[in-house]
């Protein structure tokens, strides 16, 4: 495929089957490998949507500095894009993210408010908020909110799914801005009665569920209950059993969400071959491994690499 | 029947701190209200004019309670229960 620029090749990933992790013939898990988009992650199509979104509406106007709380892929995204179309870009980060995450902000330009490890992307999203109403001038994204994040789903990801799995039964994907599952969920709804949309969330260590208070709960803006058919938490057990074995038996380099999210599609693909039904269930995968080598994740025992994420955000 | 309770840290003030408890219920509710009668005071952060507050999630085996039936959610001995309040996810 050829594109007149790199911001012009998001999207259009290919849909890969798994027939080593699949539990039958008639019961078939089918990978959507977001790690071939420019960046490296879904986040790319979300990041420029949102960017173009607020082109459209006059709210980003040329030398504006951009700000977003990320735990890393949708900054990666921003900076890229950023970059190539002339914005700053500020990323507030939560300490506790794995180093190749910053040091590739950094390679792009972008400039890094770190944020406390304790309360995870919460605390992120909090002191990017006062950053923003500190400095009004700039332009926050804000991808928990944005509904142009979740448009790029419904407007490319869904639709391709669609194209290239008609018989497609069950959508799986990670639940973090929510935008991926909200954005597909309601393409495929819309055209495929009868689908299961489910949500598979990183369940982290308790450092990351550190309140102060319960009040300080965060449910992004973009969260649609009625969207899903059901929403699974994944521990950092599973999901790493799980993108181990994705590229043990599969040859597929993923990061460590993906590895939750195939946990949840391992479950209900399971499900339907117990019930003796067909299915065609497809899943993301968000990214590839690399950003997350140094985590420990890849390497020891399971337990150990359990143990290493602990108080991580690996997703 | 006992069921396994794992209880956040923000909680664990009701239950002397412990990070998992055991109860007994046919259904969520009255799993809570074994949880309230244990340790007093811990099913008003829970449960808001009768159902689940806002920023508070329930798993039975992992899955959210919200797509299994609510406060209704029906559970079987050996279930294992998991409170956990709601925080945004990586992104």
């Amino acid at each position: 495929m050829r594109y007149d620029c790199l911001l012009d090749s998001v999207g259009h990933t290919p849909l890969i089957g798994l027939p080593n992790l699949s539990p039958s013939k008639d019961v078939r898990l089918w990978a959507k490998l977001e790690d071939r988009n420019p960046t490296g992650s879904v986040k790319d199509r979300a990041a420029l949507a949102m960017i173009e979104a607020a082109e459209a509406d006059g709210s980003l106007t040329p030398g504006c500095t951009i700000l977003e709380p990320t735990s890393g892929n949708t900054g990666i995204s921003l900076a890229m894009a950023a970059r190539l179309k002339g914005y700053k870009l500020i990323c507030v980060m939560p300490e506790n993210t794995s180093p190749e995450r910053s040091q590739l902000l950094r390679m792009w330009g972008a400039e890094i408010i770190s944020s406390p490890a304790a309360g995870g992307s919460n605390e992120a999203v909090r002191v990017a908020k006062q950053v923003a109403a500190e400095n009004p001038d700039w332009v926050m994204l804000y991808q928990y909110g944005n509904p142009a994040n979740a448009q790029a789903h419904y407007r490319t990801t869904g639709p391709e799914l669609l194209h290239d799995l008609p018989t497609i039964t069950h959508f799986v994907a990670g639940l973090g801005t929510t935008g991926t599952l909200m954005g597909c969920g309601r393409f495929l709804r819309e055209k495929v009665p009868g689908i299961s949309i489910v949500a598979a969330e990183p369940r982290y260590g308790e450092l990351v569920y550190g309140l102060r208070n319960l009040d300080e709960g965060f449910v992004p803006e973009l969260y649609d209950p009625s969207i899903l058919t059901t929403r699974f938490s994944v521990g950092p057990l599973d999901a790493v059993r799980r993108t181990r074995e994705l590229l043990e038996l599969e040859g597929i380099f993923a990061g460590i969400s993906t590895g939750a999210i195939l946990h949840a599609a391992l479950g209900v693909a399971a499900k339907a071959a117990n019930a003796g039904e067909k299915a065609d269930v497809a899943f993301i995968v968000c990214d590839g491994g690399w950003k997350y080598l140094s985590t420990g994740a890849y390497e020891g025992t399971l337990e150990e690499a359990e143990a290493a994420l602990d108080g991580q955000l690996w997703a | 029947m006992a069921i396994e309770v794992s209880i956040p840290t923000i909680l664990r003030t009701y239950t002397d701190g412990a990070k998992s408890v055991e109860a007994a219920g046919a259904t969520l509710s009255e799993l809570i209200a074994d949880l309230e009668a244990q340790f007093p005071g811990l099913a008003d952060r829970l449960v808001e004019d009768g159902s689940l507050r806002r920023f508070v999630n329930i798993y039975i085996n992992d899955e959210d309670v919200r797509f299994l039936g609510g406060i209704d959610a029906p559970l079987t001995d050996g279930d294992n229960v998991t409170v956990l309040p709601a925080v945004a996810g990586g992104a």
